[in-house]
Formats: C-alpha cells, structure tokens, sequence
C-alpha cells in the first residue's frame, strides 16, 4: 500500500485544506477560543481541580450536579448561538445598495443553519433538560432519578453533538441548508462536502442522550413520588416536565429515523430523498416536522411549568384553576401532534388538508389561552412581590400573547400562502421561543439559583438583563414583522431596495440590546457571586415558596431528603408550613445512593470520535471507535457494584449542622 | 389523609398527620417500566419505516417490484426460525422462574441459535438480492425495503450479542435479581422483535407478493 492510499484510509477526506485558515473570521475566533481554551485550562491545573472536577462534576450520578452542568453547557452554547445571530443582523444591515457586507453568501448560510441548531438543539434544550434535572426529584421528594448512571450518559452524549457542532467551525464547515436540512439541497448531489454531516451525526450523538433523559425522567415521575403524592397532587412544573419528556419519548425517535435515511442516501447511495429513483423529497418534511412541531411544545411545556410555579409563590397563592391546567397541558401535548402540515401549507396537499391542519393549529390556542387567564386570576387580588423571576413572568405573558396571535394569523391557510418563508415567520417563532422559552428560562435560572449555589442572584443586574432582553427582543424583532408583510423572504444574503435598510438598521440596534442583556445576565452571576455572603439564602426557603425542593437546604445535601416526605397537598411544603410539620431530628436510617461512574464520559467520548470518524469518512477509525463502544458498553454492564450507603451518623451530622444553622439565622 | 384542598390555610392539630417517613422509602424500581417506553421508541422508529416504506414501496423506478423478488417458502422459513426463537427464549423464562440456572441457559443458547438462523437467511437473501441488480441503491423501494427489514436485522444482531453477554453473567454470578431482570428486559425485546416482524412479513412479504 502507498502512501496516499494509506492517508485515506486513516484520514478519509480530511486535509489540510479542511482548515479554513484562508478566512480571517474563523481564524480570530479560532485564536480567542484557542487562548480562552488554554487560560481555562491552565488555571484548573494550576488549582489543581483536575481530580476535583472529575470526581465532584464529570463522573457524578447526582441529577442536581449533573443539571447544573446541563446550564453551563447551555449558557455557553448560548454566547455561541448568539455570535451567529449578531452576525446575521449586522450583515443584513449592512449589505444593500451594492455593499456585500462581510459575510459572503457560503460563509452566511452556514451561520443561519449553525444558529438555528445551536439555539434549540444546544441551548434550549440543554438549559430545560437541565431545569428539569434539578428540580423535579426535588419537588417529588425523591432522592435522585430512575436511572442516574443513564443521566450521567446522556448529559456527556449532548456535550459530544454540541462539540461536533463546534468542531465543524475549525475543521472542514457547518451545513448550508437551513436548520432543517431539507432535501434534496441537503442530499449529496446539492451538498457533497461535510456541512450536512455533522449536522447528522451531532444530532444524532446528541439525540441518544435526549431521547434516554426523557426515559429516564418519565419513570422518575411515575415510579419515584413520596407516598401520597398522586398524579393530581403533583406540583405543576412536574406535570409539566412529564408531558414533555412523554413528548421527548414519542418525538425523537422520529427525527433519529429521518436522520439515519437521509445519512443513507448520502452514505449508502438509496434513493429515499433524491430526485431520481422514486425518491420523495417531501417524505423527509412531513418526517421532520412530525418531530419538529411536538419539538417546540418540548421546549415550552417545561416554561409553563416555571411560570406557574412562579406566579403562584410570588402571588403567594395557589395557582388558580390547577385541575384546568393539567387538562391544557395534556390537550397541548396530544394536540402538538396533529399540526405538522401547517409548516408546508404550501406543498400544495390540497383544500381539505390544510383546512384540518390549520383548525387543529388554531384550536391549540384555545388550552394555551386557558393557561395565561390562570395565571392571570393567579395574580388577581394575590399579594404580588415584583421579584426578578416575577418580572420575567410579567414579560413573558405579555409578550407570548402577541406571538401567539400571530402564530393563529399564520395558521390560516390562505394568510400562509403570503407569509410563508418571509420575516414574518422568523418574526413570530422568535416572538414565542424568546417571548416564551428563554424568558421562562431565565425566571427560572433567577428563581432556583439560590437554591443551587446558597445565595440569590443580584437583582439589580437581573432587572437590568430583563429590560434590556425585554426591549431588544421587541426592537429586533417588530421590524421583521414589518418585513414579512412586505414580502421580505428569509436568508437572504444582501438585498437590492434600499428602502427596506433602515428595518434592518433597527433590528440590528434590537440585537444590540439583547447583547447588553446577555451581558447583564454574565455581569449578574459575576456580581452574585462576589456577594455571595450577603445574598445568601440559609433558610432554604429564600421566596417563602410552596413546593418540596423549598424544604430542603440550600444547597440540598447529597441524599436530598433525610427522611421522604409524605404528601397531602398539591402545594406540600406550603402545606407543611401552615401546619408547623417541621423538621424530624432523630431517628436518621443509612441512605441508599448510587455510585459515581466514568462510563458515561468514556462512551460519550467515544461517541464522538465515531461521529467524526463518519463526518470525514475515516471509516477504519469509526469501525474501530464502534467496536470500542459497543465493548466499552458491554463492559459497564459487568459492573454490579453500583451502590452504596451514606452512614446514619453522617446524615445526622450533616443534618444537625443544618439545625444549627437555621437557628443562628432566627 | 386529611382533605386539605378547600382549606389550605386552617390550623390543624399535626399529631395525627405523618409529614416525614419513620422507616426507609423503597420507591418501586423502574427498569423494565423504563425499558419498556424505551421500546415504544424503538417502536416509533420502526413507525417511521413501515410508513416510508408505504409511501415509497410502490416506487419502483422502473427496476423490480416485491412480486418480482420475493421467494415467499424461504421467507416463511426465516419467519418460523424467528417464531421458535421466541418460543424457546419463553422456556427461558420459565426455567428462570424455576431457578433452574443450567436449563435456563440451555434454552438461551438454542433461542440464540435460532435468530442466529434467521439472521444466515436474511443475509442470504439480501446477497441474493444484491446480486440479481436489486440493491439497495436501485429504487426507492427497495431503499426502503433493505432499511426496514435490514433495522429489524441489526437489532436482532444486537439481541444475539446481549444474549451472548447475559449468558457470560448469568454463568458467573448466577440468577441474582439482577441478572432476572436482565433477562426479562431482554425478553421483551425479543418478543418485541418478533411482533414487528410479524408487520414485516405481512406489510412487505405477503402484501408485496400479491402487487
């Protein structure tokens, strides 16, 4: 064998030439991440954290670590997503009247695709998965999830897609099709080079993970409740986290099919999505939309969630109509199924079609404005304290309304027919991903902070964030509207009428403005943290809130709950405080918990490699990470010894330190 | 337990009402209610196949169509192999509930010899395929065709390996609860299996036999 047949058996398709270091963007991002890299890296071996962070963080099974690594992941995801956007809006600002901006068209299509991915592939869904995380085995009393070695596993699989997803900006490109990769552009005769490749196979590394989280925590919920807890006695952000990971369950599954048959037609040389052949194009939208609408009920349930919670504690009220809004909740799931079509009215499927498709879109509104008027009856005549998590609430109904009233407009056929494609649309998902998931989000980052790190987040700064996001999201984003009824289509790379630059000029002042509040929200853990002594939270209970995770300390020990809690109310530990339950002091058992693991790391590494092995064919490599991976599984599971036991008197120390704290503090 | 609903903030004496469990809290372990919704998953992807295949399993591109292809005696000879697997892996079961460790791997390693069986046919047949101008890349029928009755076949072969790998544990470490478990995971994946094949040979078998 000579040499260049051996490079390619090695290196695949992979050159020198992959490294775009002809294109002085990618190489100043590449040089600040490079020296960001190495400063991080070098101040944790300089603190000598390595074996802190591996054995405390990497390998921990404890959900309330591993959700708080699912944030991070998320918020940095985040600073990457928006990058792209800042890009966006400055390029369209600035390409009219014959000046090409500084984006040329194959470099700004892969920045849209990459934006759309990251936002909701690698924010969204990081930082709500890890909400979840946190909080629902807290509220149902339980001491960790069903399966925590899986939880440990499928964070590390969604860190691997969103490090494929980033390797594609230094070695080789991202795709330019779109976030969803619609073929037959994304097939091989359109898109021969790797873009569309690690947009398959960081989703697909990522999906595993997700798609496991949502098993997992579906039977933490129905299986791990404290005794009394029923279904109707659940807190609402727990109900709201069980639809969606019933969603997650029924929703991926279908994206990972679609994937692999688009992988196949570019890998196997089938003819699912070509042109030729009996191919159909539309059989991967309809696929990728059957997943793709439940996806963004996925991201939005679990918000509801936050609000309610919210709204109910800083109301200090039981939520009003709680039955009504586990019924909406339940309708909006089932419902998000049966909506698909109206993302392709103009496929052209025919009057009847898109007249069932557009009632059932418009009937979700019906559930969804039930939600808003609880929440609304909520606050009337409550006690209402204008905290940062309430102000996010406050925000987020008035602007979720608006999005939701376009989303209707959009939902009907003929309106469609012009709307379809244009700014109007970006203008609208955007209205309710921001308006929606992230101010959720960030109500619930402010929220349950304290309940992860022992002290509040600085208010002044989070007030700061929120104005400034609640500003620039309606300057960036009311011009686009403007747009959209003006014909403007999206992704576009430059424009011809000069008229419509001075739109484009405000939306990228709105951008701007978001910019300061992502830097407000960066500066407000910064402060917090340099505060930390004044803002700490020793009662656990810093909101006087109503559900379980506020009976613990913060932040809550190990084991959660010293003794599980029984359950009479929906609103428990209100309950228990009304009644002066308590504290229970003695009597402490051994507590039964699982054992730290690295399987999880180690096989989501591997995943990686398998992944880039396939984006640039270095099939000997893939087969051998494939092999490696299916042994290194196997051998997990010759690993019996999972368990162990915190002793009686550790836990009474640990809870009389407790005790002595609450009693200092009174 | 009180009815707290209507009235959330009355005083009640606590005595009678427990808020903290005495005695340890053993929450029902959730393996096979987990593994079983992983399976419904499974399941949806196999959904996504059959319906792939009902919408592009008449595009035949002018190549050959199912009537064209299939040979229906070897495929009912493939679906009893797969049949008697799941028949055999029941004894298993039976014998496990038994504790009888030795009979209970007998009938481990003849359920693993015949999806092994059945496995040596597919592949036969897809050569044969393969070999007569009706691969995979031919049309968009039998793109579809060698993916899902190929995925069937790829997640029989990782049925084989993890009984491969149940039976090394159960030698060593004998039928704990544990390794029951495992073996009724890996029982419903198997029955599983079975069931969705039963959609394949009457959705792509036998119905494309007759067009």
């Amino acid at each position: 064998m000579n040499m260049p047949d051996l490079a390619k058996l090695i290196f695949g398709r992979l050159t020198i030439e992959a490294i775009p270091y002809h294109e002085p963007i990618l190489i100043g991002t590449f040089i600040a991440v490079a020296i960001g890299g190495i400063a991080l890296l070098a101040l944790i071996t300089k603190h000598k954290l390595w074996g802190y962070l591996w054995s405390e963080w990497f390998t921990s099974i404890d959900h309330k670590k591993i959700g708080i690594m699912y944030m991070v992941l998320g918020i940095v995801m985040l600073l990457r997503g928006f990058s792209d956007a800042i890009m966006m809006r400055a390029q369209q600002a600035m390409a009219f009247n014959g000046n090409p901006g500084f984006l040329p068209p194959h470099h700004y299509d892969q920045v849209f695709t990459a934006h759309g991915v990251i936002m909701i592939f690698f924010v969204a869904m990081p930082l709500v998965t890890g909400l979840m995380n946190y909080v629902v085995p807290l509220q149902i009393g339980a001491r960790d999830v069903a399966f925590p070695f899986l939880n440990n596993f499928s964070f590390w699989m969604t860190v691997a897609g969103a490090m494929l997803v980033m390797a594609s900006l230094f070695v080789g490109e991202f795709a330019r099709t779109g976030w969803l990769a619609y073929p037959p552009l994304s097939g091989l005769a359109q898109s021969p080079d790797v873009g569309v490749d690690y947009y398959i196979w960081s989703l697909q590394v990522a999906g595993v993970g997700t798609t496991l989280s949502g098993i997992n925590l579906l039977a933490t919920i129905v299986k791990m409740r404290a005794p009394g807890m029923s279904m109707m006695k659940m807190p609402i952000f727990t109900w709201t986290s069980l639809l969606t990971n019933v969603l997650i369950i029924a929703a991926f599954p279908v994206l990972t099919a679609v994937l692999v048959l688009l992988a196949l037609d570019r890998y196997a040389g089938t003819n699912f999505f070509t042109n030729d052949f009996g191919g159909n194009a539309m059989m991967y939208v309809n696929l990728i939309w059957i997943w793709g609408h439940p996806e963004v009920y996925i991201l939005v349930l679990p918000v509801f969630g936050v609000f309610s919670e919210v709204v109910a504690t800083f109301s200090r009220k039981r939520l009003f109509g709680y039955a009504s809004m586990v019924y909406a909740t339940v309708v909006i799931a089932v419902l998000s199924y049966l909506v698909w079509l109206h993302h392709f009215f103009t496929m052209g499927s025919g009057a009847s079609v898109n007249s069932f498709f557009g009632i059932t879109t418009m009937i979700i509104s019906i559930p969804t404005g039930a939600k808003i008027f609880n929440w609304l009856f909520t606050m009337y005549r409550g006690r209402i304290k204008f905290d940062v998590p309430m102000l996010w609430t406050v925000g987020f109904m008035v602007t979720f309304v608006i999005g939701g009233m376009t989303g209707v407009m959009l939902a009907v056929p003929p309106a469609d027919f012009l709307l379809h494609n244009s700014l109007f649309l970006i203008a609208h998902f955007h209205n309710v991903i921001i308006g929606g998931v992230i101010f959720g989000l960030f109500a619930g980052i402010n929220y349950w902070f304290p309940k992860a790190f022992g002290y509040r987040l600085d208010p002044f700064w989070g007030k700061c964030s929120f104005w400034f996001w609640l500003v620039g999201f309606w300057v960036a984003f009311m011009p686009l509207y403007v747009l959209g009824f003006m014909g403007v289509t999206r992704r576009m790379n430059h424009f011809d009428d000069p008229s419509l630059q001075i739109w484009f000029q405000i939306a990228a002042f709105g951008a701007f403005l978001i910019a300061l509040g992502i830097g407000s929200f960066l500066v407000q853990l910064w402060v917090s943290y340099k505060r930390r002594d004044e803002l700490r939270d020793v009662t656990g209970d810093p909101w006087h809130g109503r559900t379980l995770e506020w009976s613990t300390s913060s932040p809550p020990p190990d084991y959660n709950f010293a003794f599980t809690p029984v359950i009479h109310d929906s609103d428990a530990w209100w309950d228990m405080k009304e009644r002066n339950a308590g504290r229970r002091l003695e009597g402490y058992l051994p507590i039964h918990m699982p054992k730290n693991t690295g399987a999880g790391i180690i096989l989501a590494g591997i995943s990686f490699v398998f992944g880039f092995a396939m984006i640039w064919h270095m099939f000997l490599i893939a087969g051998i990470a494939f092999v490696a991976l299916i042994a290194t599984a196997i051998g997990h599971t010759f690993n019996y010894k999972r368990d162990y036991y915190i002793p009686a008197d550790e836990v009474a120390r640990t809870e009389a330190a407790r005790t002595e704290e609450l009693a200092a503090h009174v | 337990m009180s009815d707290m609903h209507a009235t959330p903030s009355a005083a009640v004496a606590t005595q009678d009402v427990e808020f903290w469990m005495k005695e340890d809290h053993h929450p029902a372990n959730g393996t096979l209610l987990g593994f079983w919704v992983y399976l419904m998953s499974d399941c949806l992807i196999f959904a996504c196949l059959f319906a792939t295949y009902g919408v592009l399993g008449r595009s035949y591109a002018g190549g050959p169509s199912g009537a064209d292809l299939f040979d229906l005696p070897l495929v009912a000879v493939n679906t009893t192999m797969l049949l008697l697997s799941s028949i055999t892996y029941g004894f298993a079961v039976l014998e496990m509930q038994k504790n009888r460790k030795g009979s209970m791997m007998a009938w481990l390693i003849i359920t693993g010899l015949f999806g092994a069986a059945f496995l040596g046919i597919e592949l036969w047949e897809f050569s044969h395929l393969i070999h007569e101008g009706a691969g995979p890349q031919r049309s968009a029928f039998l793109s579809s065709f060698f993916t899902l009755v190929g995925t069937h076949g790829l997640h029989v072969t990782f049925g084989i390996v993890w009984l491969i790998t149940l039976l090394f544990q159960v030698g060593r470490l004998g039928l704990t609860p544990a390794n029951k478990r495992r073996i009724m995971c890996l029982s419903m994946f198997w029955h599983f299996l079975d069931v969705v094949w039963i959609g394949v040979f009457t959705f792509v078998y036998l119905m494309g036999s007759l067009s």
